[in-house]
């Protein structure tokens, strides 16, 4: 079998390097390696969201991604939204509106939102809900999710 | 679940990559997109001792507008496909179909080489390379050659590529339009949710002249089978005539006929039966008025 393999990436602005194998998926290494533990693994294959990052700034899977692949890269995670003790206006939206109960998928949704605002601001309530399609919530509902996303309107 | 293990390869240069595919045959996969073969190592459906990664390989993604079509590289996101100002303007079908493609994020990292490598029955992109009439490029060690969209799909999950070879391009031959005749185009596809794969789809290609008389038709199905479809009888029933309510009916009704859906926990085979033949409708109904 092969050695480790080297690998380096930039995460919310913050240089990591690891040894890794090559099975490895990016949200592993991001949970069991870097410690980012705000990455939330639900299924673990692309259909639940929870998982959802962005890597070179578009928002992707990361159990589809293999750490290695991330190699170089440029990443977001939900850590890398708020400004120390600050929510981002995005959290404090989904905290006003009661956008979670469990919090397990909002991570994912959190990261989906933000690429949905950046690229296109102040979206209508029909492209919300196609927008957060790819995330499941199991306990909140969606009305309060895609309440706090329209009521941030950009990123 | 985790991926079983296996030795990762992540060649820059094509010669590289087809290389390694040469050498490991059916031990190889080829990792585009990773939306579909991550899934299945995920959970160990797939265990390919060696994975060959060709997203770092150079000259496999790109949009090219030439003289007789439109050249898409393999490794092309359906995210480009679907931002494309190129494609928007010389193939709205694609347009129009790339939408309903899983979801955003998977489409950012899915490919049109995936896709169609993959070949999934209910896959967009294969049904879309079907109905345009696309020539693939497969090129291996060995050397290059190009296989018709009609004769790529072999089965379910099952294409004409060898072991060794690698999808490297599409090309997509112009819809021209004369003076005379135009094409015109419908998209329909019916899932339970936004994203999910396609219970039922329907493509419908016509060329028209201006009395609505039809020189030319195609009408692929997909969803309904191993592989997308081409269904010639109805195909061969619009030709020749305008197509009105009563033609588009008759069409839509040999489409039914035609299919051969399978059951499974979405649909039943006789709810897919049925629902083609609306969805063919519906597409003819989109050509005409659109």
């Amino acid at each position: 079998m092969m050695p480790l393999i080297e690998i380096r990436m930039t995460v919310n602005g913050r240089e990591y390097g690891g040894r890794v194998e090559s099975r490895l998926t990016l949200a592993d290494f991001l949970r069991n390696e870097l410690n980012l533990t705000g990455t939330h693994l639900g299924c673990e294959h692309g259909v639940c969201g929870a998982c959802t990052i962005l890597v070179d700034g578009e928002a992707v899977r990361s159990c589809l991604l293999l750490a290695v692949q991330a190699d170089g890269a440029t990443l977001m995670t939900v850590e890398g939204l708020a400004d120390g003790d600050e929510l981002h206006p995005l959290q404090a939206a989904f905290q006003e509106n009661h956008a979670l109960q469990c919090g397990f998928c909002t991570p994912g949704f959190l990261m989906t939102a933000y690429a949905l605002l950046r690229d296109n601001p102040n979206p209508s309530e029909s492209e919300v809900r196609q927008g957060i399609g790819g995330n499941i919530c199991r306990c909140t509902g969606y009305a309060p999710i895609i309440r706090a996303i329209q009521q941030t309107g950009t990123v | 679940m985790k991926p079983a293990k296996f030795d990762y390869y992540a060649p820059v240069a094509r010669d590289e990559a087809l290389g390694l595919l040469g050498q490991h045959g059916y031990d190889a996969k080829a990792l585009a997109g990773g939306q579909s073969l991550m899934p299945m190592m995920n959970l160990r459906l797939a265990r390919p001792a060696v994975v060959v990664d060709i997203n770092r390989v150079a000259g496999l993604s790109g949009i090219d507008s030439g003289e007789s079509g439109m050249t898409i590289g393999a490794m092309t996101r359906q995210r480009d496909l679907e931002r494309s100002a190129e494609v928007r303007e010389r193939f709205p079908l694609i347009a129009a179909a790339v939408p309903h493609i899983a979801h955003f994020q998977i489409r950012n990292r899915g490919t049109v080489g995936g896709s169609l490598a993959h070949s999934d029955p209910a896959a967009e992109i294969p049904a879309l390379c079907l109905a345009l009439d696309a020539e693939i490029t497969a090129a291996s060690s060995r050397g290059e050659r190009t296989i018709a969209a009609g004769d790529f799909s072999l089965g379910l999950l099952t294409t004409a590529l060898e072991p060794d070879e690698l999808l490297t391009e599409v090309r997509l031959p112009w819809l021209d339009s004369d003076g005379e005749s135009q094409w015109r185009w419908g998209f329909r596809e019916v899932c339970r949710r936004d994203g999910d794969f396609a219970l039922v789809g329907a493509i419908a290609l016509l060329r028209l002249d201006g009395d609505n008389v039809c020189r030319e038709a195609r009408i692929a199905m997909f969803g309904v089978g191993d592989g997308p479809a081409r269904i010639p009888g109805a195909e061969a029933a619009l030709v020749g005539r305008a197509v009105d309510a009563d033609a588009r009916a008759e069409a839509a009704g040999l489409v039914s006929q035609a299919v051969d859906p399978g059951s499974d926990i979405h649909a039943s085979a006789e709810y897919r039966k049925e629902v083609s033949g609306v969805m063919a409708r519906r597409a003819l109904e989109d050509a005409v008025s659109g």
